[in-house]
């Protein structure tokens, strides 16, 4: 079953075509790589998948939601979360309320006026969020705040700031960039676990080592059209993809 | 028709204080990404440069007055026109024009010192602390001259030979009784000319050049190995100049007292917001735009149909240009939001 | 700085109670023990308070909160003058009308964020000013101020036969009038109030939210938050606080003029914020304090009683010191707060909280070290769900 579909979209920049018919079916519980040279419209599709910028033309459905013109938390709301290129953390709180604050938005939705019980006697936000930081392995860190974390360590907390909401939905942009060898297979491993929850991914990425380990469908993007769609052994094979990156030496 | 230019006429000349300043502000964030509470002090000092030379010219000594026969009386005669006569009193009489030559080296030193003793700690320091240190400056400093010249608003006249009113009517085949102060038409001109000096520096010396690229890409240029940072420094003093020339010659409008300041700044900031930050076209027009629109608004007409209007126009402009066109009229997208 | 619990909060809470019901007695040695005083102490504590409710959480600085200030103020007038010289229903209005203020300038001005939000706010609070001294002279009276006279209906009084005899009433609560320190005792109950109010929301789930939307928005609305509703709740609450401290003023003193909407007003409700600590929940009432009494203290001063004071000195060096001292009191008194303003935003961004603390630390730590204990202790800093102290910004 398909959770989410992108349907004719198109997205230009003053008169620049980013997105040119667009075309897209991400399978539940998969795992959906969106790969293709620099340029080639991959964080614009994303963009637009999270309301951060509307198509000119087309639809995203996601579970029979209309994404087109929603704003990003209420998309959120429906059950998509993301990962950014650069951790979008906050900064200046500990890690543990990090965690707790998508946990409080997911229990008491867009807004609520929650002014009088204490934050420290929420004992369920406190544990899910204590959970989840141990499934990272952050939990010694919890108290410390988040921008004592290497880049490393960010990107793990970020991920569990999308995985305490049990998303539907988790969109990855490029998780493992700027990652030495070892965090990027610590991260591969973690991905890998937490496919196991059944939360479909969309993934972002140029390491086609990352790629391969973990999609199950890989769709090639060029000049903002898809060249190709199918599964990695296929995509692997694929001369349009070897000539959409010029050679393709490292596939 | 004659009411209608002369409103434009009354606008043009506060839109062009507000221009200047308003420039200042707006460079001054371009470049050192700072923005300066201060800058309306900076135009109080410049005023005060021409209150300062003024009280210099005239110091005087007391001389018996020989008109009066019947009793002991004395007079006040100020030391330029005991030592040098006619030629002494039409210097005292230009006091105002001659405060730009003091002004500008004096306005320079002032900006300097300002930028290398505090604003240059503030680069790397949220908008809010920064508003915050210029802030308690701008008291500072007002408080300083309260304490020199007093609290009260200091008149200081314009030469007498410009002291009457331009008959503008008959000058432009408009109505006769269009009449408009020669001074204030001065101040136009000078505001213009300060103006397009501004730019033409900015537009066609090397200085200039590497300040406008350092503006758009602070990093890039940096890379080249240009001392950046020393051309910003000498900006900040430019901008201190601009806002101080505006001050020393619109004393003969208003006489300035110690928070002209804060009344300047308050408004020029919404200049600048309005025109886009860091825009310095957009602040020069969004200056004279408002000043039109103030006066105009001032009209008896206008307030009779919109009670109140003159008061909260400005005001009002800026709040309907920030929410319908954030950046300003014309400002760069992204400028200081978030 | 240890995490702070229920217990620990109930604690520093009812000893910021006794310290406030106190206060007449341990200001005395510091000669702040008059009840005028001691009100401002405590209405300018609540204009604090509810200012940093929306700047030391959020982080959206506004420079128009004079405006609530004064709408509270010419509410709680109007009140006493149509319905009762009751400060009760004058609190309760004063806060309500500064509420409905603070939704209507709040849901435009939120639209914007950093600089931009600042200037929309001043931008308000200067409309109010400025009209406030022009076209609505009707209900504010203008630069006279609007004043109670003799001959206000006051309604309810009426229907309630309360007699308040010939000449001006004050404003008083079941009989006791509202000067002296029975108006004080009445402002330090509100005090109390607020404070409790403002750390049950600081340490609140919603709370939560303000100091996520000031770490980052960004992140908050892809994490599902709805952010503009909570800012703008955040500023309906600190303009009800305004509203209250501005109709404890007509309470105190039932006169209110325009001049405490002017944004040099609400540039000295920030600077009280600033200097106690932004995004601390004692700071801004130490804040409050510190300035209202340096301001009273300071502007009292004259050439004559720094003569006096400095008498014990030879009269080559008295004459210059008190020639210099008398730039920063008396009327120089704004030349001192400015200096001091300058000095903690560049040397102490945390404000006087972040001072205490560090020395706290310090002292601790040399403690420690004395004892020959582990540094340990240093890698709880800033630990769990306090309320630390934020460096003020966007």
């Amino acid at each position: 079953m398909s959770i989410l579909q992108v349907q004719n979209v198109n997205k230009s920049f003053s008169g620049l075509r980013a997105l040119n018919n667009v075309n897209l079916t991400v399978e539940e519980g998969s795992v959906h790589a969106i790969i293709g040279p620099n340029g080639a419209g991959k964080s614009t599709l994303l963009n637009c998948f999270v309301g951060r910028l509307t198509p000119d033309t087309g639809t995203v459905t996601f579970m029979g939601h209309s994404l087109v013109g929603r704003k990003p938390h209420e998309i959120n709301q429906v059950g998509v979360a993301r990962v950014f290129q650069t951790p979008e953390i906050f900064g200046d709180l500990t890690l543990i309320e990090n965690v707790m604050i998508p946990t409080l938005a997911r229990r008491d939705g867009s807004y609520a006026l929650n002014a009088w019980p204490r934050v420290d006697g929420q004992r369920q936000v406190i544990e899910k969020a204590e959970h989840l930081l141990e499934d990272v392995g952050l939990a010694d860190k919890k108290d410390l705040t988040a921008n004592s974390l290497s880049r490393g360590d960010k990107r793990r907390l970020e991920l569990a700031m999308c995985l305490v909401q049990d998303p539907k939905l988790l969109l990855l942009d490029e998780p493992t960039a700027g990652m030495s060898r070892a965090d990027t297979n610590a991260t591969i491993d973690l991905l890998k676990r937490i496919g196991e929850r059944g939360i479909t991914k969309i993934v972002i990425e140029h390491d086609m080592h990352v790629v391969f380990s973990l999609a199950h469908t890989i769709s090639v993007l060029a000049q903002g059209t898809v060249i190709a769609e199918g599964k990695p052994e296929q995509i692997k094979g694929d001369p349009r993809v070897q000539e959409a990156y010029l050679g393709g030496a490292h596939l | 028709m004659d009411a209608f230019v002369l409103q434009i006429l009354n606008g043009l000349d506060k839109g062009g204080a507000y221009a200047l300043i308003a420039l200042g502000l707006t460079l001054i964030f371009g470049t050192l990404g700072v923005v300066n509470f201060a800058h309306g002090a900076l135009f109080m000092l410049g005023a005060f440069c021409a209150v300062s030379l003024q009280k210099l010219l005239t110091l005087s000594q007391q001389i018996k007055d020989e008109s009066v026969t019947f009793f002991d009386a004395y007079k006040e005669v100020p030391y330029l026109e005991i030592w040098f006569g006619d030629t002494g009193s039409m210097i005292i009489d230009y006091a105002v024009p001659l405060s730009i030559l003091l002004a500008i080296p004096v306005m320079l030193l002032i900006g300097l010192v300002m930028e290398r003793g505090l604003i240059q700690y503030f680069y790397k320091r949220t908008h809010a602390e920064q508003i915050l240190v210029t802030f308690g400056l701008a008291i500072v400093l007002q408080e300083i001259v309260k304490s020199v010249f007093g609290a009260n608003p200091v008149p200081t006249p314009a030469p007498e030979i410009v002291a009457g009113s331009a008959d503008i009517g008959a000058m432009f085949g408009l109505g006769a009784g269009v009449v408009y102060p020669w001074w204030r038409l001065i101040y136009l001109v000078f505001s213009l000319i300060v103006i397009a000096i501004v730019f033409a520096f900015l537009q066609f010396t090397t200085f200039g050049m590497v300040v406008r690229a350092g503006m758009a890409d602070r990093e890039t240029v940096g890379l080249l190995g240009i001392n950046i940072q020393r051309r910003f420094t000498i900006v900040f003093g430019i901008a201190a100049i601009v806002a101080g020339l505006a001050g020393v010659m619109y004393t003969p409008i208003l006489p300035p007292d110690y928070h002209i300041g804060m009344e300047f700044l308050v408004l020029s900031f919404v200049v600048v917001v309005v025109g886009g930050m860091g825009s310095l076209p957009g602040a020069v027009t969004a200056g004279f735009l408002l000043g039109i629109l103030q006066s105009f608004a001032s009209m008896t007409e206008v307030k009779d149909l919109i009670p109140g209007i003159d008061q909260i126009i400005i005001y009002l402009v800026a709040v309907v240009i920030l929410l319908v066109r954030p950046r300003g009229l014309l400002g760069r997208k992204g400028v200081m939001e978030g | 700085m240890r995490d702070a619990t229920p217990r620990s909060d109930l604690f520093f809470f009812l000893l910021f109670a006794v310290a406030v019901l106190t206060m007449p007695l341990w200001t005395a040695p510091f000669g702040a023990s008059y009840p005028d005083l001691l009100q401002k102490f405590a209405i300018f504590g609540i204009f604090a308070i509810g200012f940093n409710i929306l700047f030391g959480l959020t982080g959206y600085l506004s420079f128009g909160h004079a405006a609530f200030l004064g709408v509270g103020s010419y509410t709680a007038v109007w009140s006493f003058k149509l319905l009762s010289m009751s400060p009760i229903p004058a609190v309760l209005f004063g806060m309500l009308l500064a509420g409905l203020f603070a939704a209507a300038i709040g849901y435009v001005s939120l639209r914007r964020t950093g600089i931009y939000f600042a200037i929309l706010t001043l931008a308000f609070a200067q409309m109010s000013y400025n009209l406030a001294y022009s076209v609505l002279t009707p209900i504010t009276n203008g630069e006279t101020g609007l004043q109670l006279t003799a001959e206000d209906p006051r309604a309810l009084d009426a229907l309630l036969g309360v007699d308040h005899g010939a000449g001006l009433p004050t404003p008083n609560l079941f009989g006791i009038e509202m000067i002296g320190f029975p108006a004080f005792y009445f402002c330090a109950v509100a005090l109390i109030i607020a404070f409790y109010l403002a750390m049950r929301i600081a340490r609140s789930p919603f709370g939560t939210m303000l100091r996520a939307i000031h770490s980052n928005q960004n992140r908050l609305s892809y994490t599902g938050v709805n952010t503009r509703p909570y800012a703008l709740t955040a500023f309906v609450i600190s303009g009800m606080y305004a509203g209250l401290a501005g109709s404890l003023l007509a309470v105190t003193d039932p006169l209110a003029g325009a001049e405490r909407m002017q944004w040099t007003a609400s540039g000295e409700v920030v600077l009280m914020t600033i200097l106690g600590g932004a995004g601390t929940l004692l700071g801004p009432v130490l804040g409050a304090v510190v300035i209202k009494y340096f301001e009273n203290i300071f502007s009292a001063f004259n050439n004559a009683t720094l003569h006096a004071t400095f008498d014990f000195l030879p009269g080559w060096l008295a004459d210059p010191f008190v020639g210099l001292l008398s730039l920063f009191v008396g009327d120089g008194w704004h030349l001192t707060l400015g200096l001091l303003f300058m000095i903690v935003v560049i040397f102490l961004p945390g404000g006087m909280m972040e001072g205490i603390n560090r020395t706290a630390k310090a002292v601790r730590r040399r403690r420690e070290a004395r004892h020959g204990a582990s540094g340990d202790q240093d890698s709880k800093d800033g630990s769990g769900l306090s309320a630390r102290a934020y460096h003020p910004g966007e």
